[in-house]
């Protein structure tokens, strides 16, 4: 074995026990045979979907199996030993020293009762590496290279006085602080907004660069992973798919799964040409009851039949707000809303059951949006008995039809949504949505939980139902390729208000506003060197202000 | 002001509001109810001129307003008024007996606060293994018994089977004060069996609470042995819910205490209390009643209070 | 769907309990009033359980016992909990002043020990079986409350619940059809843990001389009856105490399954 190898797994099986209601418990395998090789300084990704093995793959390098996990099979040698059925103490000398871990939520892995500098210089000193003065003074200097404000006093705040960003960019500098051969990145930047995303990026990988640590980075989003991996490995359920440079897998991926994984956003849609609105927004001004700042900034937005509004923004830039407006769950405070010609009721007790039934929605976690005790017969039927007055057989007949329109086939009626997968429940809402027959529903962040092909389908179906339909849809959402994908207008909030609004073509075309320039910047692109680029380019950009 | 500060104050005053809104409800609360002390006392066979009689000699024919302003000043001075049955002035009596019944609240919170936060601690530990199942198994058990049928189990093993204690718990003044502990040893066992089942459990989910954050996995990513985890990591975040639990299950402790002094025959407050419901002695009823509602709030305050002190996002506001 | 051992025993033993309360008069041997021996007799074959402090029959009387036990136990829980779950779930959809009044209310009432609260009201009340009803059902439904409302707004900020009311639906079918179904069985299971506080806040009231007062009779008023037996070594005086610590297990056990059968199934189909 050559002798800069750091990491070196092989044949590795990874089970648990499952706990199905009122079965008796199963043994399920997670990981099933998977060789990971890691040279020193290198960083290797892992990438795949939810279930494909990415986190428990990376933490078996600290041979660590969380929540009742089991590394069962196979060898894992870091630094030339063996550490899969090493002893309890063995394994404690070596994590925190020679493999250290960042996590996906860095606010729920701080201890919120101890100051950041404790706990980001607690394992070189419980591992006797450093001195207390000369660790501070090793934070303080990675504080400061991960770019965060006051590197030399942050240290003594508490984890819930920074922001998510900031404390990301903290848990990195805990990995770091005690100069480990490996450390795991697991999801580091999924829970931050893209904005924040590329900075922290860009300070992750350039903490990498300097300290020439080994890295495991663990992600779903290929175009994140491959601004920081040399090597991408694609997992899915537990195997390995297809292992290799990052260019070629970004260029000229082999395999099938990677190509689709690539290809992702690649949904086409033209746009369609202006027409008279269906929906007319104008002007309104919202609050929650109890505060006293508008969370809406007189905002005005149109959407024309058959066609596709995207609002997009960050958190807390007012786009679900807006939904909740206009579904009427939030009376605006001013303004007006006008729908096919007739003046929408602020509040939800004032509109008439046409307009209830004409503007539908959908949510974001489809799990939460049907109700478990019914089955997938009533969520659906429901709408048509109540607005249609269906009974029976007709609505038995009504409903098979709507599960045909959603590509479910035959047999979903009976079941309950805890039988049904991700993709099959969301299904299942745009089938009740479309079961009132709308002109509008409004699409609340639909495809956000959901893996990348999976959310890939969804967008095809309401593209396809869209034209036979010509339903129009009110987008919420924070992915810009979502929004490139479906839209035909675009508007862009932030902070309540709508910063820039348009035909997607405009929207989408320099000259930006600062704030859409920052955004349309920040969105991984599925390019080496990308982000670089995009920092060079910012840099320069302030160098020349 | 500090933000810790201003919600300690906070609560502070809706504490000492919630004493005086339940001082109303126990001395208007009674008026509002049908039948009056007077008639209770002469039952219902008594004459409306005997009834009238009474009434005007204990003042009942004052309005409610008034006499309850009189009795709050007197609460306020200590003059609790005196008793109907004998006359005795309740304030003296009260003070002689509160001092058995934090004696033998006392004892009993001594000997199981500690035990049961060891127990739940090493059921935490183990959780799912055979010392949480048997901790939980004996737990489940006594959580069933009120005080009484667990006082006279003890009293039928610990006096008839094993005959090493006397059954009634005699306190008398001249007493020193390990003939006093002797003497209330049951009620102190019976106490701490009821208590010690709550506490326990109680004390075990807040600590697989915490055991169960990411910031404990963190800690053992980072190599640290399993005491300097608890210690460093599940220590400082435990303390408050668990000092929450003691002060939640104290305040349970001050009634079980009234239960156990009647079965012992131990003369201190409760039994005072239960003694005089028997007879109809409304005064000393309302007098005892309010001393045991305000230990209660008290120590609910107190374990708010402790949960606020020991809130880093309070403690370190932004 | 398999029954753990645990729960069948308790529902086996639950089962017993309410058959004996239903047919105590048929299964008595002799009146609840009927010194029919002498004085603390032993097991024999006319008192199977042997005789009490004024030679009463203590199977007889057990019975009768488990009658008034058990119904004035279920009388003040069923009190509690309908008053309770509809003013929690009233509080938890409405919201708004109804919510705060109600809310304060019960911060109130549970600011005082039940226990205290009961012995300052039945200083001028007379404890008749209505009287305890009232007072044990009206103080425990505010526990009842609670949790009503707390299980019911976590479900009424659930997406499903919105879209419910953006379909239209009227309040009724939100609470009934929406609501209710998966708020039942956490509140069935504290239906058992309301049960057993209110046997044994009976009981502890009767042995306090201030519950149920003769000629009738339920475990608490027995066991202070023949106290004295206690401290005499008769064992057969600790019968009350057997019959109120196995009630209130078997319940227990039945409720303590109900509740972990509700957090595995997520809402799977059989609820």
């Amino acid at each position: 074995m050559a002798d800069d190898t750091l990491l070196d797994i092989k044949g590795l099986v990874i089970e648990a026990t499952s706990y199905p209601p009122g079965e008796p418990p199963k043994n399920v395998t997670l990981v099933h045979g998977v060789d990971v090789n890691l040279k020193r300084g290198r960083v290797l990704g892992l990438i795949g979907e939810s279930g494909a093995g990415k986190s428990t793959i990376g933490l078996s390098a600290m041979s660590f199996g969380r929540g009742g996990v089991r590394l069962t099979g196979g060898t894992i040698h870091l630094n030339g030993r063996e550490i899969r059925l090493a002893d309890a103490k063995t394994l404690r000398s070596l994590r925190g020293r020679e493999v250290t871990y960042v996590s996906q939520s860095a606010i729920a892995s701080f201890n919120p009762a101890k100051q950041i500098m404790e706990q980001v210089i607690e394992t070189s000193l419980s591992h006797g590496l450093m001195q207390k003065p000369e660790a501070e003074a090793r934070a303080r200097m990675l504080f400061k290279k991960l770019g965060l404000p006051n590197p030399d006093t942050i240290g003594s705040r508490y984890p819930h006085q920074v922001s998510g960003g900031q404390l990301q960019r903290c848990m990195t500098a805990m990995a770091l602080c005690p100069k480990p051969d490996l450390v795991i990145f697991d999801e580091p930047t999924t829970a931050l907004d893209v904005t924040t995303q590329i900075d922290v990026l860009a300070a992750i990988k350039e903490a990498i660069r300097d300290t020439q640590v080994a890295a495991l980075y663990i992600t779903h989003d290929l175009a994140v992973v491959a601004q920081v991996a040399d090597e991408i490995m694609v997992l899915r359920h537990g195997r390995m798919v297809e292992l290799g440079d990052t260019g070629q897998i970004i260029k000229s991926p082999r395999e099938d799964y990677t190509k689709a994984l690539v290809s992702v956003r690649g949904i086409e849609h033209t746009e369609k040409p202006p027409a008279a609105p269906i929906l007319q927004v104008q002007n309104v001004t919202a609050r929650y009851r109890g505060t006293n700042f508008d969370v809406l900034k007189n905002v005005s937005v149109d959407l024309p039949p058959g066609q596709t509004l995207a609002v997009v923004g960050e958190s807390g830039s007012g786009k679900s707000t807006l939904a909740r407006a206009i579904t009427g769950l939030l009376p605006p405070t001013s303004g007006r809303m006008t729908f096919n010609g007739r003046t929408l009721s602020p509040d939800l007790a004032g509109r008439t059951k046409d307009d209830l039934r004409e503007i539908q929605m959908i949510y974001q976690m489809a799990d939460t949006a049907m109700n478990p005790r019914q089955t997938v017969g009533t969520i659906i039927g429901r709408p048509l008995e109540f607005y249609f007055g269906l009974k029976g057989a007709e609505r038995d007949k009504r409903v098979q039809d709507l599960l045909d329109h959603i590509e479910m086939g035959k047999g979903f009626a009976d079941r309950y949504p805890a039988e049904l997968s991700g993709g099959q429940k969301q299904r299942v809402c745009i089938a009740r949505a479309l079961a009132a027959n709308p002109k509008l529903i409004i699409c609340d962040e639909v495809t956000s939980a959901l893996d990348p092909l999976v959310a890939d389908g969804i967008l095809k179906l309401l593209l396809n139902l869209q034209a036979e339909a010509n339903v129009a849809y009110l987008f919420i959402t924070h992915d810009l390729a979502t929004v490139r994908a479906i839209s035909d207008k675009i508007a862009v909030m932030y902070k309540g208000a709508v910063v820039r609004y348009g035909q997607k073509s405009d929207v989408l075309e320099p000259p930006y506003d600062d704030y859409t320039d920052l955004l349309l910047s920040s969105v991984p692109e599925m390019e080496v060197g990308w982000l670089e680029k995009v920092i060079a380019h910012r840099k320069m950009e302030s160098a020349g202000n | 002001m500090h933000p810790v500060l201003k919600l300690v104050v906070q609560r502070v005053a809706l504490g000492l509001l919630l004493l005086l809104v339940i001082s109303v409800v126990i001395f208007l609360g009674v008026e509002a109810l049908p039948g009056d002390t007077a008639q209770a006392i002469l039952g219902q066979s008594a004459t409306p001129q005997a009834l009238a009689n009474l009434r005007a000699e204990m003042g009942l024919d004052q309005p409610a307003l008034t006499r309850y302003l009189h009795w709050l000043g007197g609460i306020l001075t200590g003059d609790l008024g005196a008793a109907l049955t004998n006359k005795a002035d309740i304030a003296k009596s009260i003070s002689s007996k509160l001092g058995n019944t934090l004696f033998l609240a006392g004892s009993a919170a001594v000997i199981a606060v500690p035990l049961a936060i060891l127990l739940g601690i090493l059921a935490a530990r183990y959780a799912g293994r055979w010392p949480d199942k048997v901790i939980s198994a004996v737990t489940l058990t006594t959580i069933s018994l009120p005080e009484f049928v667990a006082a006279y189990f003890v009293i039928f093993f610990l006096t008839q089977v094993f005959p090493i204690f006397q059954p009634v718990s005699l306190v008398l003044p001249g007493m020193g004060f390990w003939e006093k502990l002797h003497a209330i040893a049951l009620p102190v066992i019976v106490l701490v069996m009821v208590v010690l089942a709550h506490m326990m459990r109680m004390t075990r989910a807040a600590i697989l609470n915490v055991m169960q954050s990411a910031y404990i996995e963190t800690a053992e990513l980072k190599g640290l042995s399993p005491m300097q985890v608890v210690w460093r990591h599940a220590f400082p975040n435990a303390i408050a819910p668990v000092v929450a639990v003691v002060m939640l299950n104290l305040a349970y402790l001050v009634v079980g205490v009234v239960v156990v002094e009647v079965v012992f025959s131990y003369n201190a407050l409760g039994k005072y209390l239960v003694d005089h419901v028997t007879k109809r002695d409304l005064p000393v009823v309302q007098a005892v009643g309010l001393i045991f509602a305000a230990v209660y709030i008290f120590l609910n305050m107190a374990a708010d209070i402790i949960g606020i002190l020991s809130n880093p996002r309070l403690r370190h506001p932004k | 769907m398999r029954i753990p051992l645990s729960a069948l025993i308790g529902l086996t033993l639950t089962g017993m309990f309410l058959f004996v309360a239903l047919f105590a008069p048929w299964l008595a041997p002799y009146a609840v009033g009927d010194s029919s021996g002498a004085q603390w007799e032993g097991m024999t074959s006319a008192h199977w359980l042997g005789t009490d402090t004024i030679g009463r029959d203590i199977l007889s009387r057990l019975l009768f016992g488990a009658q008034i036990t058990i119904f004035v136990a279920l009388a003040s829980s069923i009190l509690s909990f309908s008053l309770g779950a509809f003013l929690g779930f009233t509080a938890a959809v409405q919201g708004g002043w109804i919510d705060q009044a109600l809310s304060r209310l019960v911060d109130l009432v549970m600011a005082v020990p039940s226990l205290i609260i009961a012995l300052v009201v039945l200083t001028i009340m007379n404890p008749s079986l209505i009287v305890l009803i009232l007072i044990m059902g009206l103080l425990d439904s505010t526990r009842v409350f609670r949790l009503s409302r707390a299980v019911a707004a976590d479900i009424a900020v659930m997406d499903y619940v919105e879209a419910a009311r953006l379909r239209g639906e009227k309040g009724t079918w939100v609470i009934f059809r929406e609501i209710l179904p998966n708020a039942l069985s956490p509140l069935v299971a504290e239906f058992g843990l309301r049960f057993i506080f209110a046997v044994l806040f009976i009981s502890t009231l009767s042995f306090l001389g201030l519950g149920i007062q003769p000629p009738l009779t339920d475990w608490g008023g027995m066991l202070q009856e023949n106290k004295i037996g206690i401290t005499q070594g008769k064992s057969a005086a600790l019968l009350p105490a057997f019959a109120i610590m196995s009630l209130a297990i078997s319940v227990n056990l039945v409720a303590d399954w109900i509740l972990t059968r509700t957090s595995s199934l997520k809402g799977g189909r059989g609820g």
